[in-house]
């Protein structure tokens, strides 16, 4: 029911208020909810004092979901249906998916759905089921609904799995005020503490994937300079390893059903954790036969096992030092980030690699939902904070597939966002009124080494001869990583309309789809909800529109440009009086675009106020 | 004072237009004036108002960039000049005998004894070269003689691209 709740538009909570907005770390093997009550960023616990929620969904045949650590129970027993580790497989499509052990449906949607007891499934249904569950505790915690939630990603996450990640919270009702990278969550929650200014790295070691960010921090304002890592490769991993061990020790090999491997993960976890602080652990594994198998692992083993993979996690940091123009002994501080970072042979090695002793003052497993509950709280609106700001990178570079399976870089990885790049098109064939753009993200120079990302279809080129038109199509990343195109033909300045075919993403009709199905049975009909939404939104606009023009209205437009805009509020009122879906919307869009070189003169305005009150603090001691 | 997006780079940054800079004024003026236009500060507000930040926010971002490295900035004045400039200008013969020579130099120092040191010293020759040009740079748009600006810029072009190709041997080497 969060969609049809009406926050007041334009207005500032009182002081003795505030909004009510949580960061959400949605991780591989934990997820958190964390806010920000008294002035103070907290994660929020369960009825029995946990912190942590297991990212792990079980789905029964009775239609029921088990989230968290009821589901965990039955990770091993279960394994089909119970999903762990589903981050692994958001935005990614079957082939990624081969060895993940989840009986996939056959069928060729980009999409891959698990086949469980309750139904099939996709990641992002998943996820969504993990978000509901943190929703629930910070609505019992807080005594309401929340209003906006920062969701964290892994830095190197790709579009479509940024995609993923927020359709994921359009299927929980949440609404996103920012996917936040989670590096650099974790250096808001670790610089505002410390407030040292400098240069940090943070080695971002989760349960599946792996981020090192360089990051600037001075005078409030956090900018990643950097960032490199591997989006497949995490702690998981390191229990694989484990587990591969045990299991040569033990002399057994890993069954049809996964079982005995997730059975052994679970041990190589325990054992690894044992490990941070014990120079050896005893194992003792039940054997299918009945019997108990003993060995010890002792420091020195796992370090040597776990050696390479920690050595593969060196090189992204020397990409990062070098994309951000920067030497070893220019990084000041480096925070360790994951829980896997408590190991101690890691924090030697990366301690070793930068030259200084790694920071692990805040809890490496909730230092990011930290972060986010910041970030939440500044971008809701309650006045802490208000200096913070966090200038990002797009990880990856992109491109678009040219001749011959090329790739045509548009923009470069370590591109501070929001970034906007044009291009030209022109047509090849007399009449021609569509064109295909296929974009690619990755630093290859071939289509077939980078990752498919969507196909932008453009429709609607107005039809003349071969070579006559100019399409000029804008590629725009926003503040979340995402990628958005637009096109207009210039000589006759017609919009293009765009068809996005994501590679291994959901389509926005699909998620609709399962949105519908979520809200259960009892519901009104889809009409009368889709009405609701439309009138909502209405009443929104205009109390934007009204608001603004009682404010600035006289001093920034003339009166036909003051005439125009009432014109197209009143359509408005006059259309919320009935029911049609249609007129409503487009007297919407109308007021909208009535009201859009009025909304870029307040925006002007504003700025200049605020640059010449920044250029009165020029002055202040 | 101009709409944001209508206001060249350096009526953005306050800055007077001219290829000597201040690389701190810049890095400061740009955090301040994303401080103020950055779509943090417009997440709760109108989606219109959400899409006006993002585009003055990016419009910034290029702003910065553009100005902030030597070529880009070069590049920029000489348009702010009308003057558009052209990867595949004609060069002249000695520039082109002593870029062949560079070259040839940059292939020859894995054979060296001390193949990053070798690689160092060169490199500290072309950017010794580059500083020279941008120096000629500054002179001629400073006096408008913009002919001469677009010739030597084409040269700093060859000489940045030079560079480059040492930074891509030089992570080959570092392994």
């Amino acid at each position: 029911m969060a969609l049809l709740q009406i926050s007041e538009p334009g207005q500032s909570p009182l002081p003795h208020q505030s909004r009510r907005a949580a960061g959400i770390d949605l991780g591989t093997t934990n997820s958190l909810v964390a806010t920000v009550r008294n002035g103070q960023a907290e994660t929020l616990p369960d009825e029995q004092g946990r912190h942590l929620l297991p990212s792990v969904v079980r789905y029964r045949d009775d239609g029921s979901v088990n989230v968290g650590f009821e589901a965990l129970q039955a990770a091993v027993d279960d394994a089909h249906n119970t999903i762990v580790s589903v981050k692994r497989l958001m935005g990614r499509g079957k082939q990624d998916l081969q060895h993940s052990g989840y009986h996939f449906t056959d069928d060729d949607r980009s999409v891959p759905r698990i086949h469980t007891a309750g139904g099939d499934v996709t990641a992002v249904e998943v996820s969504a089921e993990i978000l509901k569950m943190l929703e629930q505790r910070a609505r019992q915690q807080l005594g309401g609904a929340l209003e906006g939630v920062v969701i964290t990603v892994p830095a190197y996450f790709d579009d479509a799995q940024r995609q993923a990640t927020k359709d994921a919270a359009k299927l929980a009702g949440l609404k996103v005020l920012r996917l936040l990278n989670e590096p650099t969550a974790a250096a808001v929650a670790y610089g505002l503490d410390q407030k040292d200014e400098g240069i940090y790295a943070i080695y971002d070691l989760g349960g599946g994937t792996f981020d090192v960010s360089i990051l600037r921090f001075s005078r409030g304002v956090f900018e990643v300079m950097s960032t490199a890592g591997d989006s497949a490769l995490g702690g998981d991993d390191l229990d694989r390893i484990i587990s591969d061990w045990i299991m040569r020790q033990m002399g057994v090999e890993d069954d049809g059903d996964h079982r005995t491997r997730r059975y052994l993960m679970r041990a190589a976890k325990a054992a690894k954790e044992k490990l941070t602080s014990e120079p050896e652990v005893r194992l003792d594994v039940e054997r299918p036969e009945g019997d108990c198998w003993h060995g010890v692992l002792t420091c020195e083993q796992l370090n040597t096992l776990i050696a390479e993979l920690v050595n593969k996690t060196l090189a992204p940091c020397q990409r990062a030092l070098r994309d951000a123009g920067l030497v070893k002994k220019d990084i000041q501080e480096v925070v360790m980030v994951g829980g896997s970072t408590r190991i101690p042979y890691i924090r030697d090695q990366v301690g070793q690699f930068f030259g200084c002793q790694p920071h692990v003052d805040i809890d490496p497993d909730r230092v990011v939902a930290i972060g986010a509950a910041i970030q939440a709280d500044v971008l809701i609106g309650n006045k802490q904070n208000e200096d913070m700001l966090l200038l990002d990178v797009i990880p990856l570079s992109l491109g678009i597939e040219t001749m011959g399976g090329l790739v045509e870089k548009i923009i470069p990885r370590n591109t501070t966002i929001p970034v906007s790049k044009a291009q030209d098109f022109t047509t090849y064939k007399d009449g021609q009124t569509a064109l295909s753009v296929h974009i690619v993200q990755g630093e290859r120079d071939l289509v077939g080494d980078c990752r498919s990302l969507a196909r932008f279809e453009l429709h609607g080129i107005p039809p003349m001869a071969a070579g006559a038109a100019r399409i000029r199509v804008v590629y725009q990343v926003d503040a979340d990583g995402l990628l958005s195109v637009t096109a207009r033909e210039a000589t006759t300045g017609v919009e293009s309309h765009i068809d996005i075919k994501p590679s291994y993403g959901l389509s926005d009709d699909e998620v609709e789809h399962m949105l519908r199905d979520s809200i259960s049975h009892a519901e009104d009909d889809v009409m009368m909800r889709k009405l609701r939404e439309q009138q909502v939104e209405a009443a929104r606009t205009l109390e934007a529109v009204t608001s603004a023009l009682a404010a600035d209205g006289r001093r920034l437009l003339d009166d036909k440009e003051y005439l125009l805009i009432e014109q197209a509020i009143d359509e408005l009122q006059t259309v919320l009086q009935g029911d049609d879906i249609a007129a409503i919307k487009q007297a919407c869009q109308a007021v909208e675009e009535a009201g859009s070189e009025f909304a870029q003169r307040r925006m002007d305005d504003s700025i200049r106020q605020a640059l010449a009150g920044h250029k009165l603090d020029e002055f202040k001691t | 004072m101009q709409p944001l997006l209508k206001q060249d780079f350096f009526e953005l940054f306050r800055l007077s237009p001219g290829f000597a800079l201040d690389a701190g004024e810049l890095a400061s003026r740009y955090r301040e004036l994303q401080q103020v236009v950055h779509p943090d500060r417009y997440a709760s507000a109108s989606e219109q108002d959400r899409r006006l930040s993002m585009q003055n926010a990016a419009h910034v971002n290029e702003a910065y960039q553009t100005l902030r490295h030597p070529l880009s900035r070069a590049r920029y004045l000489l348009e702010l000049r009308g003057y558009i400039t052209d990867q595949s200008a004609a060069m002249p013969e000695d520039f082109l005998m002593e870029q062949m020579s560079l070259r040839e130099q940059l292939e020859s120092v894995p054979m060296e004894a001390e193949p990053l040191a070798a690689l160092m010293y060169l490199r500290e020759d072309v950017q010794g070269k580059i500083s020279d040009q941008e120096q000629a740079f500054a002179e001629r748009l400073a006096l408008d003689d913009n002919a001469s600006a677009l010739q030597i810029f084409n040269k700093m072009q060859f000489l940045y691209r030079l560079l480059e190709e040492f930074d891509s041997r030089e992570e080959q080497l570092a392994g």
